[in-house]
């Protein structure tokens, strides 16, 4: 018997009975297992945890079978807190941490009724975008293993590329969902900034970051979706918005009278000639099912990684002061003040990346720096922002490729954090704006690597986004597309 | 905006950060930082006069709640997880602080 593959219809073969939810996260643990010495995309698998949750739900299943995700495996970036199982977001400084609280997307997914199977590799601290940058070592993109998977939810992207799972959450601050799902070839999505309780996500930049997910087609995703999406009193930032039905939203075939905004100027360079001609041709895609493409500007888009890594970093300099090996985490023995104990455990604790970020947040929050890079860099932030609600008023949706390049070589940038960082240059708009922003497959480059369209909408207009991404998949089949059938 | 970060203010930024380098990191930071930092040097061409910065992307309300008092996370489960701890004693144990 074969195996239903994506959440959706996972859900309706458990509901009815077809199939248990035992049978579907015994599939799955025997996939991980079998491929994950490759592709190191899980960090921590919980298959004893998983497999007695499953037996649950196939014991209450006439009371459970409503529920939107019922018996559908999920993995979480290991940046999520879980109580079953430990978190360490990649990070030595973390190893075996377990917190004692799930995350509220945690308590939202098993409420749903999903299966949460275990925990992803990813940068530490979410803070890269190849995944090399986990104390764990690298997670392989399962199209080409010796090509990054791109990051920094690397770990989620390649275990839903790989199927191993039809469904995995990542966080996202600058791109870490979509890049690494257009690099992957699979769907990736951060929702508004707000959308989504960010209660028990471990803090990279507060302003910026948000929990979204990964699937292998845009149903899943707006499944998910409604699950995840809501105000919550534990996330003072959390949005106190009503919630579409998302669902409801994919249904719809049509996009007449759409109007898709090209910002021309702002891809003209620096793009792989194979990624512009994919998303050149997915653009007419949706003009074919009557979208209207209109040319929009972003001119301070350009500027977006500059001001992005000075922000997101001094935000970091303060979350992460926190790992300091008094309430939890690693410490450094032998210390005999509590100065050398703090400044040894974190000297210890984090890799390179994570030190460099702390280091450049800290300098530019600092005395007589403040102003010319911090504020500089917020005012910046202001005028992207802008942009983009002026291109809103022409444009329903903003077209854009999702990463300048296919994925790169393993070790190919990891000596030059600015060519490290570029690869972010077309994703941190949509954090630094807040904007919802989604990434489909929409071909490959003439080196059989997947590529991304990347389409963003107004804030909490999530429905427009996921109506647009649902109507071109209809009409396409790379999201079809996988390293396991090719 | 001064673009290049010498070894020894890398030292001093490590400090107020709370992080041990080694040598080989100090140097190679300040080579990897004063390259991020050059970068981020066009920041200076765009015109930013009059302009607020934004620190969140939401307008943000401070909501109220009821003042309950409301179950927080037990003692020992906020000790469970620490390096060293007096269990009994409900305490978090750190290295001397003053006097060394």
């Amino acid at each position: 018997m074969t195996l239903p593959t994506t959440a959706g219809a996972i859900r309706r073969a458990v509901a009815s009975g077809r199939v248990t939810a035992t049978e579907v996260c015994q599939a799955a643990l025997g996939r991980i297992r079998e491929a994950n010495g490759l592709l190191n995309a899980f960090r921590y698998v919980d298959d004893e945890g998983a497999l007695a949750l499953a037996a649950e739900i196939d014991r209450r299943r006439e009371e459970l079978m409503h529920l939107p995700l019922v018996g559908v495996p999920v993995a979480l970036k290991d940046n999520i807190c879980t109580r079953r199982m430990p978190t360490t977001a990649s990070s030595h400084v973390l190893e075996g941490y377990r917190p004692p609280y799930d995350a509220t997307v945690v308590e939202r997914l098993e409420s749903a009724g999903a299966v949460i199977v275990g925990k992803t590799n990813c940068d530490e601290f979410a803070m890269g975008s190849s995944t090399e940058n986990s104390a764990y070592g690298v997670t392989r993109n399962p199209w080409n293993p010796e090509r990054i998977p791109g990051g920094s939810s690397g770990g989620s992207a390649a275990a839903v590329a790989a199927r191993l799972v039809p469904l995995a959450l990542g966080s996202d601050t600058g791109g870490s969902i979509r890049q690494p799902a257009a690099l992957c070839g699979v769907t990736g999505f951060k929702p508004t900034y707000g959308r989504v309780s960010r209660y028990g996500l471990l803090a990279f930049a507060s302003s910026l970051d948000q929990i979204g997910p990964i699937a292998a087609c845009v149903e899943d995703v707006a499944l998910v979706t409604s699950v995840l999406a809501g105000h919550d009193p534990r996330d003072a930032t959390s949005a106190n918005a009503p919630v579409p039905d998302f669902a409801g939203a994919v249904s719809e075939g049509s996009l007449t009278g759409l109007r898709v905004g090209v910002p021309r100027a702002l891809i003209a360079n620096g793009v792989e000639p194979d990624v512009l001609g994919a998303v050149q041709a997915a653009l007419e895609v949706l003009a074919g099912r009557g979208a209207k493409l209109v040319d929009v500007d972003l001119p301070h888009s350009r500027h977006g990684i500059a001001a992005y890594y000075l922000i997101a970093t001094a935000e970091a300099s303060s979350n992460l002061a926190r790992y300091d090996g008094v309430r939890y985490g690693v410490r450094s023995r032998g210390d005999r003040t509590l100065l050398d104990m703090y400044e040894h455990t974190r000297g210890q604790g984090f890799g390179p990346e994570v030190k460099r970020r702390i280091m450049l947040g800290t300098y530019v929050l600092s005395a007589g720096y403040y102003d010319a890079y911090y504020r500089k860099a917020q005012q910046v932030r202001t005028l992207i922002s802008r942009d983009y609600d002026s291109a809103f008023e022409q444009a329903d949706v903003i077209a854009l490729p999702t990463s300048p390049t296919g994925a790169f070589p393993l070790g190919e940038r990891t000596s030059d954090p600015v060519l490290m960082y570029l690869a972010d240059v077309f994703t941190v708009g949509a954090n630094l704006a807040g904007v919802p922003a989604i990434s489909v497959p929409c071909g490959f480059t003439s080196a059989q690597l997947p590529v991304g369209l990347q389409l963003t909408a107004r804030k909490m207009d999530e429905a427009t986004l996921l109506r647009t991404a649902a109507a071109y998949e209809q009409l396409t089949d790379w999201h079809e597309q996988s390293p396991v059938n090719r | 905006m001064s673009s290049t970060l010498a070894p020894d203010e890398v030292e001093r930024i490590a400090r107020l950060a709370r992080l041990s380098l080694t040598a080989e990191e100090r140097d190679l930071f300040a080579r990897q930082l004063t390259a991020v930092l050059q970068y981020a040097e066009q920041l200076r061409e765009v015109d930013t006069e009059g302009v607020a910065p934004t620190s969140h992307p939401l307008a943000l309300s401070a909501p109220l709640r009821e003042d309950e008092v409301r179950p927080s996370l037990p003692r020992p489960d906020a000790l469970d997880q620490a390096p060293d701890a007096d269990r009994e004693a409900g305490l978090f144990k750190v290295p001397r602080v003053l006097g060394a």
